[in-house]
């Protein structure tokens, strides 16, 4: 919470952040909206809780209003964990949001099989096509569409290129090899080389995720989950190779009680330069300079190395999105408003402000970013693309990929446990 | 509640006496019926939501913990008592019931006996006497969030204020990882709640030591006992009622531990501070196993519920004895 001057309506999301009740802020925004008849009131749940984004996402919202005066959005805006827990309840209440962010993947999949999503195929399906194709995959599902994207991104190894200059690292490796050589030279350097945030378990299942993607292959990731069977040998090996890295003890003090965000966290640290890379999505950047001090030109960007003698490719990316998606049921103006989130201008001005990755292929032209525009490069010269696990796989599985792999991270499960008890999980799931 | 309605078997002086052999008179039969319908209409509001948003829910959940169910729907498939049997073959709840009797264990050993010693240091004639009971209450008056921000940032390492500070006096290093590492994060969030609920029953305990008449101490010291012989004799009997509902409520706590857990650490690392609440969220709220989560928080209500009536039974049954809302004579 580091803003110098909180405006007015950031004053009210603070106050919703901090514990006060959602309906103060929303008594405040939304204004009544009962007696004037054919007005329709979206409420719009998103997890924009951090500036720009939040400011810019509200003023679109306004800008939709304007253009659409029987049109009210009431906003309400979750932190990230916040809104998985209270979308949670809600599902179970059988009643979701006019407009809902959403990650795709399996959990979209469980609110779609329960019958609580808009399916979108015919209605977007005029303008669905100005979409980079990556960018709408996890919301593809059954072949059906059930979400439109906002943004889109990869994991990769975000870098302090001062910190790998002192350790005397000439270029950023690209095999697991040279990757585990420049932590011991970071090490001798006298550098931590990697933050991790231990306390949130997603962030080491990324490692885990990259690893099994190139030793078992990228399609072995697809076949395990419909198999429900994860002891293949290149899961294993992937665990094996985790463990390698765990051994050089290459992560910041105290990481196993690490957030994510924060001052104390993983992001401060490679933001404060007290760490040298982080693997972590597009948003890496943002968070730092809003975390920590950001690093500025000092910052870059490499893909996750491949294996030797792994199957997967170097351009085989590890990614997600966020999107946007619709209740069952949800008025016309809430298609409308989806389309106008997905318009070229839209895109181009969230590009500009909040520095995530065009998804309209006309926007790219706005990205000025270098870093950003490498991540985008190998986004689009992508030869396979796989979700983040914990939201292409069911809750429970997903879950367990992180819960076990942060097991073998703190050293209290083998290669071996990790790849059993995520097929246990897998198995009981039916 | 109702046994103030049921004559028979009552004998205060605001009552019917007990019924003639003969049968009751038909106007004190009509009074009686009056009682009960001004009873149940003041009762009816408060039973209604009691029933709706207390028992159903409670009801409800020990339903759901008989099934397989992803809290979409209504649960339909039936697994009899397998989410009990999983629960207690579960390495990570079976260390949750470990690690509750270990704060349990804490909280009366350590906490409460600290509680007590500041409120007789506060209970005695002091400077500034006002302002101590203050600031040893106000942790009380923090959220939990706030409290365990606040830890988060003083036990952060390199840059948490332990670390400074213990820096200072040549212990570098062993301030920072403090709730990071398995060995000693119990121990920290132990700390942290002493410091945070200390002075609750500090301000429990002052309240039973002022309701204690100052003739019996002073008869006491009249009598020649020393100071120890004051407190262990006079102060400690006087004071136990307030004590047991002070373990009492020590204990609950610790059973249904939550808030204060979760933004520290959330259970971590690798589990080693997570509590039956913290599984039963992360089995409801992240994995979508409603169903198991159900049977977490039945086992936590089954768990509570018989401490609750045992102590009740066993230790608070000389309290209750006096109390008007107890069925004189039906105690079994």
């Amino acid at each position: 919470m580091g803003e110098p001057a909180l405006s007015r309506r950031g004053f009210l999301a603070a106050s919703a952040a901090a514990g006060l009740s959602i309906t103060a802020l929303s008594g405040c925004g939304g204004g009544s909206d009962g007696g004037s008849s054919g007005t329709t009131t979206l409420e719009w749940w998103h997890i924009m809780t951090t500036e720009p984004a939040k400011g810019v996402w509200a003023s679109l919202a306004r800008q939709f209003e304007s253009q659409n005066p029987k049109v009210k959005i009431k906003i309400v805006a979750l932190e990230n964990e916040a809104y998985k827990s209270k979308m949670t309840a809600l599902t179970a209440s059988g009643k979701l949001p006019d407009i809902f962010h959403t990650w795709g993947g399996g959990v979209l999949k469980q609110q779609a099989d329960a019958g609580l999503v808009e399916d979108l195929t015919d209605r977007t399906k005029d303008w669905a096509g100005t979409l980079l194709p990556v960018a709408k995959e996890p919301y593809l599902l059954d072949e059906k569409v059930y979400g439109i994207p906002d943004d889109i991104g990869m994991v990769g190894f975000w870098y302090n290129k001062a910190l790998f200059k002192k350790a005397g690292i000439a270029a950023p490796p690209t095999t697991w090899s040279g990757f585990l050589d420049a932590v011991r030279a970071l090490k001798s350097a006298g550098v931590a080389p990697i933050a991790l945030a231990g306390k949130e378990k997603w962030p080491g299942m990324y490692y885990w995720a990259y690893l099994a993607m190139r030793t078992a292959g990228i399609d072995a990731l697809q076949k395990a989950a419909d198999s429900k069977d994860f002891t293949g040998a290149g899961f294993v090996e992937a665990g094996e190779h985790l463990k390698e890295l765990v051994a050089l003890q290459p992560f910041q003090k105290g990481f196993l009680g690490a957030a994510y965000s924060g001052p104390t966290g993983q992001s401060a640290a490679v933001g404060n330069g007290k760490a040298a890379m982080e693997l972590m999505g597009q948003w890496a950047p943002t968070v730092e300079r809003t975390e920590g001090k950001g690093l500025g030109a000092n910052l870059g960007f490499f893909p996750f190395p491949t294996v030797e003698g792994g199957k997967g490719a170097l351009t085989e990316v590890f990614g997600g999105g966020g999107g946007l998606a619709l209740r069952q049921g949800a008025p016309q103006a809430a298609v409308d408003f989806l389309k106008f989130f997905a318009s070229a201008g839209t895109n181009r001005e969230l590009v500009k402000k909040t520095g995530t990755l065009p998804v309209v292929t006309a926007a790219e032209d706005a990205l000025t970013d270098p870093n950003l525009k490498a991540v985008q490069a190998q986004l689009k010269a992508t030869t396979g693309f796989q979700l983040y696990l914990d939201q292409a796989y069911a809750p429970a599985v997903g879950q367990e990929v992180n819960d076990s792999v942060a097991g073998l991270v703190a050293g209290s499960k083998s290669p071996e446990q990790v790849a059993q008890s995520i097929t246990k999980v897998a198995k009981e799931e039916q | 509640m109702t046994s103030t309605f049921l004559p028979d078997k009552r004998s205060g002086p605001d009552t019917a006496p007990p019924a003639p052999a003969g049968g009751p008179a038909p106007g004190r039969a009509r009074r009686r019926v009056l009682h009960w319908l001004t009873a149940v209409s003041f009762q009816v509001p408060a039973l209604a939501l009691f029933g709706l948003l207390v028992l159903l829910p409670m009801l409800f959940a020990l339903y759901a913990s008989f099934f397989r169910w992803g809290g979409f729907g209504m649960p339909s498939d039936s697994i009899g008592a397998d989410n009990f049997t999983r629960l207690f073959d579960d390495p990570v709840f079976l260390g949750d019931l470990w690690r509750c009797l270990v704060l349990v264990v804490f909280s009366l050993a350590l906490q409460l006996p600290f509680a007590l010693a500041m409120a007789v240091l506060l209970n005695q004639r002091l400077r500034g006497r006002a302002f101590y009971r203050m600031l040893f209450f106000a942790p009380y008056i923090l959220s939990e969030v706030i409290t365990g921000i606040l830890f988060s940032m003083i036990f952060a390492p390199d840059d948490g204020l332990a670390d400074h500070v213990l820096g200072g006096v040549g212990l570098d290093g062993i301030g920072g990882e403090w709730f990071s590492d398995p060995s000693t994060v119990m121990a920290t969030v132990f700390l942290v709640m002493m410091w945070k609920y200390f002075g609750f029953h500090m301000m429990l305990y002052l309240a039973g030591l002022q309701s204690i008449p100052a003739e019996l101490t002073e008869a006491a010291i009249v009598d020649g006992a020393g100071p120890w012989q004051r407190f262990r004799n006079v102060t400690l009997p006087l004071l136990a009622p307030t004590l047991r509902i002070s373990v009492f409520l020590s204990v609950i706590g610790s059973i249904q531990l939550f808030d204060l857990v979760w933004v520290i650490t959330a259970g971590g690392p690798d589990h080693h501070s997570e509590t039956m609440a913290i599984t039963m969220f992360q089995y409801g709220f992240k994995r979508y196993q409603v169903g198991y989560a159900s049977a977490i928080s039945v086992v936590i209500f089954g768990i509570s519920l018989v401490f609750a009536l045992a102590y009740q039974r066993f230790v608070l049954r000389r309290d209750l004895e006096g109390a008007t809302t107890t069925m004189r004579g039906g105690g079994q």
